[in-house]
């Protein structure tokens, strides 16, 4: 089977002046996939993931995304890819119907598209009660599961996950995960970090990140088999115990 | 343009659910432009005086009832002697010291010539100097006063007197207040307009909001316009206010020359002042800082504007400091167009300068501002 790649990335760095945040990545991120991308604090996940999305410029190394440059073309990957960031960034002082609007808007959606997209979202998002109120009155959780579905609102091709369920209770870190799985059947190639080594085992795939590097790459169970662990804690535990830098 | 679109829905509904920033939209222009053309004043009054009268004379005590009589000093106490009266000075009781002579009438009358003696606390020049130069033109009088009374008028003056009228246009009454009045207009105007953009867009970059932005196929310009069209709504609007409500109705100043030409260069001039608050803002990373840099912009230029202190009188370093300040141009033409009538020709070459200020700001912005750092 012929796996069509869309991401693309060979000898990434960052450097903050004398510091390298991310110190020469390479991998492949196929169609449909849903990819973890691990590691402690301060390992260089989210810098990693910045450079990806077309908001940080790299230092050096290449990267496609969706067949287009990191480095020229950030406006084509920003039209392809959605982003959650650590950060909760909807508008709490807008509604969720109004937030619906403005991204639906922003990524040329349609009216006629961001009415049907809205009752849509909101009605598998069990919310239709809540459209017309604060986003910012919302249980995390809920504002967790809007923002992701906000986020893939224009079908991208590509949706990047920074911690999206920091905070969340299980119940609705189970419910998180099978939009999760509802979107990569769509096609859209999930990119997640996490710290929740429970949903490591969710993944199709995972690549550990120590100190800027990635120290390993495969699905979890040949991980498991790889450093003869019983679970996904283990295999982070060893790996992230060689790390050098002190967590953030 | 329909990205546009619906960035602006969302700004107007931000700004009208933000109720203490709505509920300031309203009050800062109504309540300043109430209170400070009322209070900063360069009309001196109540200059608190001690007089020294030596000769309790009908004579010196026709002077100081002259001398209070006008309404500029207040007769704070009468002292013995010259070391009594300046003590007042000293402990800033006093801002001026009038010491009348003995035989003060006498010699007026005989010898057709006395001395007054005034000492002014210079620590407020401006009050020392409008002190003394009040009081010189009541004794100018009272002394024409006693020569009409012992000197026959001759027939013919020996002495040639050039007379001096005077007639003040476009502020006949010379009232303070059609000057300032205006003045302040802009400075509000500058002040809400400049200071709220550049405060929202940076608290977007404090919650995180802009990354979501920034990660979108947004264009820069689209992004910087969405900022600008609604803080320059609320800008005009903020005018409109001051200029219809307040201006006439409290202070009945009616615009002499044209209403249009007036909206116009503040149309201009708004969007000009909100590209440098988006310019500040894309320098800045918090509200905090915000804060900072635009009260050190907002100080310069309303100090070197010439809403208080004509320009022309400052020397040639700052004379170029505040013709490089765009506040000074619309500080220049509200005052042409409300008190003067100026038409376009007139200010044609203000208008030039505020086109250069608005476009050398919003192309800084929009290229300072980056989605890709």
């Amino acid at each position: 089977m012929q796996k069509d790649i869309v991401i693309q990335v060979n000898n990434l760095t960052k450097c903050f002046g004398d510091f390298t945040a991310v110190d020469t990545i390479s991998f492949e991120v196929y169609r449909g996939e849903v990819f973890g991308f691990l590691g402690a604090n301060g390992a260089g996940k989210t810098t990693a993931m910045r450079m990806l999305c077309g908001l940080s410029t790299p230092t050096s190394g290449e990267a496609a995304i969706a067949g287009y440059d990191v480095y020229r073309q950030t406006e084509n990957i920003k039209k392809s890819i959605g982003y959650m960031s650590q950060k909760f960034s909807l508008y709490e002082d807008l509604t969720v119907a109004e937030n619906i609007k403005l991204f639906g808007g922003i990524y040329g959606l349609t009216n006629q598209e961001i009415k049907e997209k809205s009752a849509q979202l909101t009605g598998r998002l069990y919310m239709n009660d809540q459209r017309h109120k604060m986003v910012g009155s919302l249980p995390l959780g809920w504002k967790q599961k809007l923002a992701f579905s906000i986020a893939i609102i224009h079908q991208p091709k590509i949706v990047f996950l920074d911690e999206p369920t920091g905070g969340v209770d299980p119940v609705t870190r189970r419910q998180f995960w099978n939009l999760i799985y509802d979107a990569a059947a769509q096609g859209i190639t999930v990119f997640i970090t996490t710290h929740y080594m429970d949903e490591a085992e969710y993944c199709n795939r995972i690549s550990m990140m120590v100190d800027g590097k990635i120290k390993a790459l495969d699905s979890p169970s040949n991980l498991k088999r790889q450093f003869s662990s019983g679970s996904m804690y283990e295999v982070f535990l060893r790996l992230a115990r060689g790390a050098q830098r002190t967590s953030d | 343009m329909k990205t546009l679109i619906f960035l602006l829905q969302k700004e107007f509904k931000q700004i009208f659910r933000n109720k203490i920033l709505l509920a300031l939209i309203f009050i800062i222009p109504v309540v300043q432009l109430l209170i400070f053309p009322l209070a900063a004043d360069y009309e001196m009054k109540n200059i608190s005086i001690v007089v020294v009268d030596h000769d309790h004379s009908p004579y010196s005590r026709k002077l100081i009832s002259k001398i209070v009589a006008s309404g500029y000093f207040n007769l704070y106490a009468s002292a013995g002697s010259f070391e009594e009266a300046f003590r007042f000075i000293e402990n800033d009781k006093a801002d001026l010291v009038l010491e009348i002579p003995k035989n003060f009438e006498r010699e007026l009358v005989v010898e057709k010539s006395q001395q007054l003696f005034i000492a002014a606390n210079a620590i407020n020049g401006i009050k020392a100097g409008l002190g003394g130069a009040y009081i010189n033109r009541i004794i100018v009088d009272f002394n024409t006063d006693v020569r009409l009374e012992w000197i026959q008028p001759e027939r013919f003056n020996a002495v040639p007197v050039i007379q001096v009228t005077s007639s003040n246009r476009f502020n006949p009454g010379m009232n303070y207040r059609f000057f300032m009045v205006p003045g302040i207009l802009v400075f509000l105007v500058t002040l809400v307009a400049s200071y709220m953009c550049a405060l929202n867009t940076v608290r977007e970059k404090e919650i995180g909001t802009i990354e979501q932005i920034n990660v979108t196929p947004i264009k820069k310009y689209q992004f910087i316009l969405g900022k600008l069209i609604p803080f320059w709504v609320i800008g005009v609007f903020v005018f409109t206010v001051g200029l219809f409500i307040v201006a006439r109705l409290v202070y009945g100043i009616i615009p002499l020359g044209s209403i249009t030409l007036l909206f116009a260069y503040l149309a201009v001039y708004l969007v000009a002042m909100l590209g440098l608050g988006l310019l500040v803002s894309t320098y800045c990373q918090t509200q905090q800082q915000v804060m900072f840099v635009m009260f050190f912009f907002m100080m310069i230029f309303v100090l070197m504007s010439g809403l208080f202190t004509p320009i022309e009188s400052m020397p040639a370093w700052a004379y170029v400091i505040a013709r490089c300040n765009p506040v000074t141009y619309f500080m220049e033409v509200i005052r042409m167009v409300v008190l003067k009538g100026s038409r376009l020709a007139d200010i044609r070459l203000h208008f030039i300068v505020m086109f250069g200020f608005a476009l050398l700001f919003n192309l800084w912005a929009v290229i300072h501002y980056k989605k890709t750092t």
